[in-house]
């Protein structure tokens, strides 16, 4: 089976970027924009021909086989090398298709939503670099690379956000963007040290092989380089640097309290924002966490509980402050990071065994993954939707809409889409992830599960808020007068119509599959251990969940649809505190900028800083000094003198010779 | 034959005579004349040596013919320094040749 | 006997000049004082057989370079000429005495420590002959002296060329 042309996954949004990089400006817009979208029609086909090939291929043992075309070593450093390849495995490959196809779908879409800006060439070069940056991440053989892909994707989100430069706003939110997440890499760089020097390799190699404990007894262990030396050092030496990478995951996934960039990246275009900040990059943390999975199970279970409780925090935090935004763009921002947030939950309850399923633990691991699949979809169909409605509207504001859906009728149908598949009705994508995530959850614990479930009541609760916000309620009179808000060009709804119609299949296909078991459906692909996991549905936890999502749309409807909004201006004037710090994000950017201007610029900075002007340079000043001063002295000697010169010369010699002849 | 050292002695006179007219006299070519004292003195010592300790060899000759020639190449040189000296200090005394001072 | 009693009588000539020539306030009387020491010099060297040299001795050095001298301090110290005297300092010459005496002992010492001078050795009572002062002068073979002799007659045109090189009289433009 010859996996070759993996490669070209790779190498094509490289060569793209490299082209429109350097020679974008002299070609025209449109040929710019062809370039991109083509190489990356391009991907996208290998990507679904890879996942055809792949999951069509035979499993072995009931796995299927992590297969690796290309691994070459890149920097040989004695025992641990740095190696670059691609590596092949049910997540990976499934990762592939959710970039590919959003990535496809924005650029087609920003066709449409950046025309005519100035910089279009570089949009779309940037944009490949953020594609092949995001791939390499996924296919990654060994952490090492992940880490400089990770650094890479980093990069390119920096440059898309601060695409409107001449905007003091979008300049200041890459710089955020890119200094929290490149904190939080610290950490991952220094668990990446760690995990290297105590297991003698970076590389992936337990991935695809049997985990013992999930298997309910010990059978092969892990090879993972020098494993025996790493529980030998201390029961702590793994849980810590896997703890630490994962708090690299969580700067850049955007969990408390290192979320306080990617409300502020939507400072970016609309696109930037489906692609990187919804659909692929802030799902980078959970894709690492997928990834050293086998090694969390074996090594670090306690340590579990730590994503499990900041999961929980996270989401019930985003939740909470995005009832009280009126941005659409700050609304789905918070959204994303609640859903990132339950995608980290799933993986971190997946420790305990759970009865009455073919495979004991892996639900958890499943689920995460499915929702980060159909999360990608539905989150990429609205931000893309709330960039049609930027564009007809001219402003980001709730204030300023309102009665678009007369205008705007395909937006509409594929917002509502996206907003039932989020709030988790049966027959949308959203209700099968989410329901298994909650049934990992209760599980694990109830307490967990329940508060899992209030946080999707909420969920549910602030998109149809903001749905009902934009389509419903009150016209604009005013501003549809200067500018009657169209419905956007057809580069820009085909996406909006794709993205839904997955959204709706995968939909429909997993809830029957669920309810009726079929086999097929997502866990025949992706589970924790490889084998075919066939979902089914409780059906307590799915009507629960059904019922609550449904009480919750009833209570936004009621509150928000009319012409009038009476209940919630009441709540307004009731709770204004609450609003207000609610919508002020909890002070979270407040509490971080006390903590680094007065705590770390004065305490750390400023002693440091003297040191180095007065003691360093000290130091070399007064040497400069020292040595001007002696010449200064020296020089007084000179006299000018030729007569003394030669007394001087006859002293000294006369003065040699008794000394020679003394000795 | 008068003894050798009478020789030294003299030209070892000589030599420090003409080094204390070097350092304390101002005026130039009195200075110049000193160090022709001290020059002499060296050849009458080269002179004596060969002669009188060395008599097959003709070293000491020869340097002495040399350096009898070299220094009145050197006085030469010399004049026409503070030739120089004089027409642009207007002065003939060395504390006028203060330039290298500090 | 005669040698000592001429290189007595030559000792005193050359000595009595050079502290009246270091001393003397007229640089004139200087000048004098050096040709009466250079004449003596040519004196020893007669006394010790070295004619060649004396001769030598009395025509570059006394004729000569004390012509060099007589003419430059005609050029030169006008003042002192006419009459105005040199100042010596008094430190400066304590110094400068003391200097020499230290000097003179050390040397002295080094001297008589040596046994270079106990070998007197037999002196032929013959000057050395001037066919050989000749042929050394131009032979080429070891202890002849064709490089020097060569070297000092390039070495002395270089000290005229830069003499008047030096003492020439810049055109005003």
């Amino acid at each position: 089976m010859d996996y070759g042309y993996t490669i070209f996954i790779l190498l094509l949004p490289l060569f793209s970027f490299l082209v429109l990089g350097l020679v974008g400006m002299k070609m025209s817009h449109k040929a710019a924009g062809l370039i991109g979208t083509c190489s990356l029609g391009l991907v996208t086909i290998l990507s679904y021909y890879c996942a055809f090939q792949y999951f069509s291929a035979d499993r072995v043992h009931g796995i299927y086989q992590t297969i690796v075309p290309y691994n070459f070593t890149w920097l040989p450093l004695g025992n641990l090398n740095f190696d670059m390849g691609i590596m092949l495995d049910p997540i990976s490959v499934m990762m592939l298709i959710v970039i590919s196809t959003v990535s496809f779908m924005v650029h087609i879409y920003s066709f449409g939503y950046m025309h005519g800006e100035k910089g279009f060439q570089r949009y779309y070069a940037f944009l490949s670099l953020f594609t092949m940056s995001m791939l390499g991440l996924v296919l990654a053989t060994n952490i090492f690379q992940m880490y400089m892909f990770w650094e890479l994707v980093g990069v390119s989100s920096y440059l898309l956000i601060g695409f409107y430069y001449p905007l003091h706003a979008a300049v200041a939110a890459s710089k955020k963007a890119f200094i929290v997440t490149r904190f939080a890499d610290g950490f991952f760089l220094v668990g990446i040290l760690i995990f290297g020097f105590y297991t003698g390799s970076f590389s992936f190699s337990f991935v695809g092989q049997p985990a013992p404990l999930l298997m309910g007894g010990g059978s092969t262990p892990f090879i993972i380089g020098d494993a025996a030396k790493a529980v030998a050092a201390g029961g702590f030496i793994l849980p810590t640097a896997l703890t630490l990478m994962f708090i690299g995951g969580a700067g850049k996934s955007a969990m408390f309290p290192l979320h306080i960039w990617l409300p502020d990246a939507m400072e970016g275009p609309t696109p930037v924002s489906a692609l990187i900040h919804a659909a692929t990059m802030v799902v980078a943390g959970v894709y690492q966490v997928a990834r050293m999975f086998p090694l969390w199970i074996e090594y670090a279970p306690q340590a579990m509980s730590i994503i499990v409780w900041i999961g929980v925090i996270t989401a019930f935090y985003a939740a909470a402050v995005a009832c009280a935004q009126t941005d659409i763009k700050r609304v789905l921002a918070f959204s994303t990071i609640s859903q990132i947030a339950f995608m980290m939950v799933a993986l971190g309850v997946c420790t305990e065994a759970v009865t009455g399923h073919e495979h004991p633990g892996s639900v958890g691991y499943l689920a995460g993954m499915f929702h980060l699949f159909t999360h990608a979809m539905f989150k990429a169909c609205l931000f893309l939707g709330a960039g049609c409605i930027i564009h007809a509207v001219h402003s980001n504001e709730m204030a300023l809409m309102g009665g678009l859906r007369k205008y705007m009728p395909v937006t509409h149908i594929t917002f509502l889409i996206s907003c039932l598949a989020i709030a988790g009705i049966p027959f949308f994508s959203g209700f099968s992830s989410k329901d298994e995530i909650i049934s990992a959850c209760m599980n694990y614990s109830p307490v967990v599960g329940w508060i899992m479930t209030g946080i999707a009541a909420m969920t549910a609760f602030y998109m149809f808020r903001l749905y009902y916000g934009i389509f419903w309620g009150t016209e604009n009179k005013e501003a549809h007068e200067h500018h009657t808000p169209h419905e956007a060009p057809l580069t820009m709804t085909v996406p909006l119509i794709v993205l839904s119609v997955i959204t709706v299949g995968v939909g429909i296909y997993t809830t029957l599959a669920g309810f009726l078991g079929w086999g097929g459906s997502f866990g025949s692909f992706v589970s924790a251990d490889g084998h075919d996991y066939t979902i089914h549905f409780d059906a307590t936890v799915a009507a629960v969940s059904t019922v609550i999502a449904i009480c919750s749309i009833c209570l936004a409807t009621y509150i928000y649809k009319g012409e009038e909004q009476p209940i919630a201006d009441r709540l307004y004037t009731t709770f204004p505190k609450l609003w207000r710090a609610a919508y002020k994000r909890f002070y979270q950017d407040e509490i971080w900028q006390f903590v680094t201007h007065k705590i770390i610029f004065r305490c750390v900075s400023r002693p440091i800083a003297w040191f180095d002007r007065h003691v360093i340079d000290g130091t070399f000043n007064f040497a400069a000094w020292g040595a001007n001063e002696g010449g200064e002295s020296l020089r007084v000697w000179q006299s000018g003198d030729v007569r003394q010169y030669a007394v001087w010369f006859l002293t000294g010699a006369v003065a040699l010779t008794l000394i020679l002849l003394a000795i | 034959m008068v003894p050798v050292q009478c020789y030294f002695v003299l030209s070892a006179l000589l030599f420090f005579i003409g080094v204390y007219g070097f350092v304390t006299r101002r005026n130039l070519i009195a200075m110049l004349i000193s160090i022709e004292l001290v020059l002499n003195a060296v050849d009458i010592n080269f002179a004596a040596f060969n002669r009188l300790l060395f008599p097959g060899l003709n070293e000491g000759f020869f340097m002495t013919l040399f350096s009898i020639g070299i220094s009145a190449a050197e006085s030469a040189v010399a004049i026409a320094i503070i030739l120089n000296v004089y027409r642009n200090f207007k002065s003939d005394t060395v504390d006028s040749i203060t330039n290298l001072k500090n | 006997m005669a040698n000592i009693v001429m290189f007595a009588i030559l000792a005193v000539v050359i000595l009595g000049s050079a502290v009246m020539c270091v001393t003397t306030k007229r640089i004139m009387r200087a000048a004098t004082f050096m040709l009466f020491v250079l004449f003596g010099v040519a004196g020893l060297y007669f006394l010790l057989d070295y004619t060649y040299l004396g001769a030598a001795q009395i025509s570059v050095y006394a004729g000569g370079v004390t012509m060099i001298y007589v003419f430059a301090i005609q050029l030169v110290s006008k003042r002192t000429l006419q009459g105005m005297v040199e100042k010596i300092k008094c430190s400066r010459a304590i110094g400068a005495a003391v200097l020499a005496v230290v000097g003179l002992a050390t040397v002295a010492f080094v001297f008589l420590k040596n046994e270079l001078i106990c070998r007197a050795a037999d002196v032929v009572d013959a000057e050395v002959p001037m066919r050989t002062i000749g042929q050394a002068l131009v032979g080429s073979e070891k202890y002849q002296y064709v490089l020097p002799f060569e070297f000092i007659s390039i070495f002395l045109l270089a000290c005229i060329i830069g003499a008047l090189v030096v003492s020439r009289k810049v055109k005003e433009d």
